[in-house]
């Protein structure tokens, strides 16, 4: 195992490099409490805006909370916006883009309400969505979910569209295969390659949304200890105390270009007539 | 030619509508009643609710839908809730620093980007290709806020260089309106600029296997001949299409740029319009950029004809 690791180490040792990253961050992020760590949202006065140290490691903020602990825990909601969004946007595109691969009258009207939605940039898109609703971390993910399905369905309607010219589908059809059979046994496994690094690169911007809402104020809720929300309380005070925004924004870039370097490496591998290019 | 260009803008006119049926649903659900706030405090119940009647704000949904599609033809983009001031005044009047910022920030990072891509392909392979991979790949995991404090922390902050934040009119001199337009112009471009030079690589590596190119360095032809002359011109189309798409990230960047730099623009509107719920702005706000967006890759796309004379519609 160990000599396979090495191997595919060098091969893509960028990759492999972003997957080890992803897996630290999301360890991190399930032990968050183990991590020395103390309670996030510890309200300490007396200890305002303490410059890192040996007590405190990233310092703390303007509330007297431990940064550190608030960076830790911030992985969690980090990580949970990515995985959800891009889990979420790719089945629900996998499955509009099915459709309107196959139905012709779908099609024409649900590929125009996707250019429509795809033509309002994803950050406006999301605050329009954000400033109706209630601050929360499922509002979240559903505002930045809807500005990336469109995406999704587009990669899958163009995939079906080749595909089903494929002599492989139009022998299914001959033998007297239905519609939904032949989706989800000859179309549906040649969609699975794309979408994974197409849910990767969704993976990473929907961390980058995430953040930017928060620190813009239309993100999760305050109480919530995202990475967006310690920079955005520190939007004021950072010429004083700049590490408020420093380590955040470190553990955050990490994280996203640990996402990037498994989305390249992914599609390198996948398709690798592109890798040269790329 | 001109029959593709009619046909073309035609079809901007479904996707502006979902864009317009998208952003008044939103408005429509919207909590707070534009007719209270025309009326102001001392308005009674009978009042309010014959404003009501007179904005039409009681009749059924696609009527509505009619009546403000066509004052937004006629320039009317509503009432600020918080200010009660008309919405198309208030983007009127925080234009100026939103159009320079963009602006500064597209002339730039093309200048730049583009090159870079260029050689990077030319010298494939060199630590020179490999550091503008590098900067790419790093321009699109740093988000554009934490590339403005870091700037902002050396270059104004460490080394007093340029002002911290803030925003000059170009009408007081050229040199505080560029000082104060240099880092929030590198903040916003950074992942631009990577998206950029990403496909101008791409493209150029394909375009420099091609027999043509070959044939122009056998003929005895400079490499600043063959890369800018035949491989950069035939590169164009894919490029120019990455310029017009991107401009969303450039677009969803400078709310952010804006409130980290405090530059009293559009963006900066936006994000006070959040702290306030003013949804008639922020409504707007994704409607105006929306349409920029759209018709930015209208012209996107009758440039074609432009660089490649081979596409004929």
């Amino acid at each position: 195992m160990w000599r396979g690791f090495r191997d595919a180490f060098r091969r893509h040792p960028t990759a492999i490099l972003g997957g080890v990253l992803l897996l630290v961050m999301v360890a991190a992020a399930i032990a968050a409490p183990w991590l020395w760590t103390v309670d996030p949202q510890a309200l300490s006065p007396v200890r305002r805006l303490k410059p890192p140290s040996g007590e405190y490691w990233f310092g703390t903020d303007m509330l007297g909370r431990d940064v550190y602990s608030r960076v830790v825990y911030g992985a969690r909601v980090s990580l949970t916006v990515g995985i959800a969004v891009a889990i979420l946007s790719t089945v629900l595109g996998l499955a509009l883009g099915m459709l309107t691969g196959f139905v012709r009258w779908i099609d024409a009207i649900l590929m125009r309400v996707m250019d429509g939605l795809m033509s309002i940039p994803a950050v406006l898109l999301a605050i329009s969505l954000m400033a109706l609703t209630q601050a929360s971390l499922e509002n979240v993910i559903f505002a930045i979910t809807l500005s990336e399905v469109p995406r999704v369905v587009r990669l899958v309607r163009s995939l079906v569209l080749s595909l089903r010219e494929q002599p492989f589908v139009e022998a299914a059809t001959a033998a007297g295969t239905g519609i939904a059979r032949t989706l989800v046994r000859h179309i549906l496994p040649n969609t699975v390659a794309p979408l994974l690094v197409q849910g990767t690169y969704i993976f990473a911007s929907a961390m980058i949304t995430e953040a930017i809402l928060s620190f813009i104020g239309a993100g999760t809720p305050p109480n919530i200890p995202s990475w967006g929300n310690v920079m955005a309380e520190a939007r004021s005070l950072f010429q004083i105390a700049g590490y408020l925004i420093l380590f955040p924004g470190i553990f955050l870039s990490l994280t996203v270009l640990a996402v990037n370097l498994l989305g390249d490496g992914m599609r390198d591998a996948l398709d690798p007539r592109l890798a040269r290019r790329m | 030619m001109f029959a593709y260009f009619i046909r073309r803008l035609l079809a901007t006119i479904p996707v502006m509508g979902v864009v317009a049926l998208f952003v008044f649903s939103l408005l429509y659900i919207s909590p707070g009643d534009p007719a209270a706030v025309i009326a102001g405090d001392i308005a009674t119940a009978e009042d309010i609710a014959r404003i009501r009647a007179k904005l039409g704000l009681d009749e059924p949904y696609m009527v509505r839908f009619g009546n403000w599609l066509w004052a937004l033809a006629h320039g009317d983009l509503g009432v600020s809730i918080f200010t009660g001031l008309p919405v198309a005044r208030l983007i009127g009047q925080r234009i100026e620093p939103t159009v320079a910022l963009t602006v500064c920030t597209l002339i730039v990072t093309i200048a730049l980007a583009v090159p870079m891509g260029v050689v990077a392909a030319w010298k494939v392979g060199t630590w020179i290709d490999r550091s503008v991979m590098g900067f790419s790949v790093l321009g699109f995991s740093i988000p554009v806020f934490v590339i403005a404090y870091l700037l902002i922390m050396l270059f104004s902050v460490q080394l007093g260089w340029l002002p911290v934040q803030g925003y000059r009119s170009i009408n007081e001199g050229w040199w505080p309106f560029l000082s104060h337009m240099i880092l929030p112009s590198a903040a916003l471009g950074t992942v631009y600029m990577a998206l950029i030079a990403r496909i101008t690589r791409a493209t150029m590596l394909d375009v420099l296997s091609q027999d043509y190119i070959r044939t122009a360095q056998a003929k005895g032809l400079s490499s600043n001949q063959v890369l800018l002359g035949h491989a950069l011109k035939n590169a164009s189309v894919p490029i120019v299409t990455v310029i017009g798409i991107g401009i969303a990230l450039l677009i969803s960047g400078v709310v952010v740029t804006e409130t980290v730099f405090a530059i009293p623009g559009i963006g900066r509107l936006t994000v006070d319009a959040i702290l306030r719920r003013d949804y008639p702005i922020i409504q707007a706000v994704t409607l105006l950029f929306s349409g920029v967006y759209v018709l930015i890759n209208l012209a996107v796309d009758m440039s074609y004809t432009f660089l490649d004379p081979r596409i004929r519609y």
